[in-house]
């Protein structure tokens, strides 16, 4: 019975972290079908922004949950600005680009913070469940990630942002006839999206010791989990990181850590295989 | 046909005694040794990605494997002739089979560009947690994040203990280079490889017109495959020791900066942009100022942006453009840019409209 607890809130973590760790590059996936390979920096920025201001005395909630996205947001602007701009729709030469900037920031990073280990303590302490001992902080990663997919619904499906950022999406000719600019509606997607991916690096930071190679660790995931979710933003994000969630988890449990990556990878292989164009593609069409 | 393909074989192989030569005036040869491998590995993909359109994220995972197999081999037999010709084939049956598992089920794009990088990582997750003594192959340990070292490197066929290296091995190297470089150069001459252009053009157009795409594309991958696995056995007995970080993503992002920066589309290109990028980075590693992968990656941006075709395209541009001299082969090639260049003008102007 223990057990079973143990692993339910396990497997519900596995999929909470995914969808927290994807989110920021669905948002820009979805919304611009492009592919930042830089977002596993843009989340070790997240944390690094994180560990500074709590060290600079910052309480580390608003550090995590304001400070840090809204500082890699703006680096995000930035790179949009000067980069990414130029790029829109050449998928391939901005995967390229994005790389780049991927190991720019790890150069960065490494001089600025030196290639060593920091950390900081998770603020909420654990608890035991029987003869189990269960991280208290793994709640906090799945509340965190369930208001993320409610604030993502909300601001899609009920604000007139949302509606242009939708209508942008399906048809970016017909949005700028209306009166919208689409460089303007990108650039503040871009913005949202560097904003989520700070904020999942911040708050994922307490559990991973951050070096300035700490990326690397999320990027494969997140790019699975965003193309295996196909077209559909919100449903997809959710179904794939269920599936490879669930996969891994299981295997994690029954095999080793190691196998549970290895298996969720060779699920992504299969399952693209045999749905090309991600779940959604298939199944929930037209949803959100 | 005959005429050019001779007199353009004379012309590599003269270039290519000159440079043979004229190179350990300028850098020695134990470094030189490294950078041809580094040419052989950019001209694999250059060969996949420039002329078959096929964008592998994972080329480090054949570069590695063919490192492990001629090591796990080199352990095993002691002799290294036959380790040398399974660090070709291994990964070239590896590719066989996951590229027919990926172009029969006609993906493209980023989606083969994810499988790729996942293969990668898979294998590197795996290598990289072979720790304990329960992983052997034959008598080989697999060492996990230790890699394996102290194997046989390479060794006159049939004579195990008359080893080739230092400046043998550079010659060895400098005639696989040559080797394959003029491989590429017969193989993009035939009708394969005339086909495989037609089918980076356009893919649908050629299953049409009757070819069978999906197998075409196959051979190519394996074949691209092959020559990383033949860099990796080679980069096997330069180091003399092999570790799991072959497989990093690091060392394909690598790869792929090569390809762009000496320019797609061409043989010479990702020759010279792995050795150029090769050497710079080990000049910049003698310095402790500016971090080394702040510097790729700057330099990967930059490129994208502003000059996407590469330096050698670019070169023989300027070439054709100032002498006017329309030689046949500089003429077709900056020819094959110009459209090049329309094409991505257009495309920008479509991008532009769209956004």
């Amino acid at each position: 019975m223990d057990f079973t607890v143990v692993v339910i809130v396990e497997v519900l973590y596995a999929v909470a972290s995914l969808v927290l760790i994807s989110a920021g590059l669905a948002v820009v996936f979805g919304m611009m079908k492009v592919i930042n390979l830089a977002h596993g920096e843009f989340m070790m920025l997240g944390g690094y922004a994180t560990i500074t201001a709590v060290n600079l005395g910052v309480n580390i909630f608003i550090a995590m949950l304001i400070v840090a996205p809204l500082i890699v947001g703006l680096i995000g602007l930035v790179v949009e600005r000067l980069v990414i701009r130029h790029l829109y729709g050449r998928l391939v030469d901005t995967m390229l680009a994005t790389w780049g900037l991927s190991l720019l920031f790890i150069g960065a990073a490494t001089m600025i913070f030196g290639n060593t280990t920091t950390g900081i303590s998770a603020p909420i302490s654990g608890f035991a469940v029987g003869d189990y001992q269960i991280n208290g902080y793994n709640f906090f990663i799945i509340i965190v990630s369930i208001v993320l997919i409610l604030g993502m619904l909300f601001v899609l499906k009920a604000t007139r942002l949302g509606l242009i950022a939708r209508g942008t999406m399906q048809r970016s000719d017909m949005a700028a006839a209306l009166g919208y600019s689409p460089d303007r509606i990108y650039m503040a997607t871009f913005f949202a999206g560097s904003a989520l991916s700070g904020l999942a690096g911040a708050v994922l930071a307490p559990l991973v010791g951050l070096v300035p190679t700490s990326g690397g660790a999320f990027i494969a995931k997140a790019f699975i989990t965003v193309i295996a979710g196909g077209p559909s933003l919100i449903a997809g994000l959710l179904s794939s990181a269920g599936i490879f969630g669930v996969i891994g988890q299981v295997f994690s449990f029954s095999v080793s850590a190691v196998m549970g990556d290895v298996a969720m990878l060779i699920a992504a292989v299969i399952l693209l295989r045999l749905l090309p164009q991600g779940v959604t593609a298939r199944f929930f069409k037209g949803k959100l | 046909m005959q005429g050019p393909w001779q007199k353009e074989l004379i012309t590599t192989l003269l270039i290519g005694l000159a440079a043979v030569y004229l190179l350990p005036f300028a850098i020695n040869t134990f470094t030189l040794s490294i950078l041809l491998i580094y040419g052989l590995l950019g001209l694999s993909l250059g060969l996949i990605w420039g002329f078959g359109g096929i964008l592998c994220f994972g080329q480090a995972a054949f570069f590695g494997l063919g490192a492990y197999t001629y090591a796990i081999a080199a352990v095993n037999i002691g002799e290294s002739t036959l380790p040398m010709i399974l660090s070709i084939l291994v990964p070239a049956l590896f590719a066989a089979l996951l590229g027919a598992m990926m172009f029969y089920g006609r993906l493209a794009d980023v989606y083969l560009g994810v499988i790729t990088l996942v293969v990668t990582l898979i294998l590197f997750k795996f290598i990289n947690s072979t720790a304990g003594p329960e992983y052997v192959i034959g008598t080989a340990r697999l060492g996990g994040f230790n890699g394996i070292p102290g194997f046989q490197t390479l060794n006159i066929p049939g004579r195990p203990d008359d080893y080739i290296w230092g400046d043998s091995f550079y010659y060895v190297c400098f005639g696989a280079v040559l080797g394959v470089y003029l491989l590429v150069t017969w193989l993009l001459r035939s009708s394969f490889g005339r086909i495989a252009i037609g089918i980076r053009e356009n893919d649908q157009r050629m299953s049409l017109m009757g070819y069978d795409t999906r197998a075409r594309k196959t051979v190519l991958f394996a074949i691209g495959a092959a020559i990383a696995g033949l860099a990796g056995g080679l980069y096997a007995n330069w180091a003399e020791i092999v570790t799991p970080g072959l497989f990093s993503l690091g060392q394909s992002a690598e790869i792929i900066i090569w390809c762009i920066v000496g320019g797609l589309g061409t043989r010479l290109g990702p020759i010279l942009g792995a050795a150029g990028l090769a050497y710079l980075k080990f000049l910049l590693g003698q310095q402790s100022v500016v971090d080394n992968t702040m510097i790729t990656g700057l330099i990967l941006v930059l490129f994208v942006l502003f000059l996407p075709k590469g330096i050698v395209p670019a070169v023989v541009n300027l070439w054709a453009a100032s002498f006017g001299r329309r030689v046949k082969r500089g003429g077709r090639r900056a020819g094959r840019a110009t459209r090049a260049a329309t094409r991505n003008a257009a495309r920008q102007e479509k991008a532009v409209s769209h956004g």
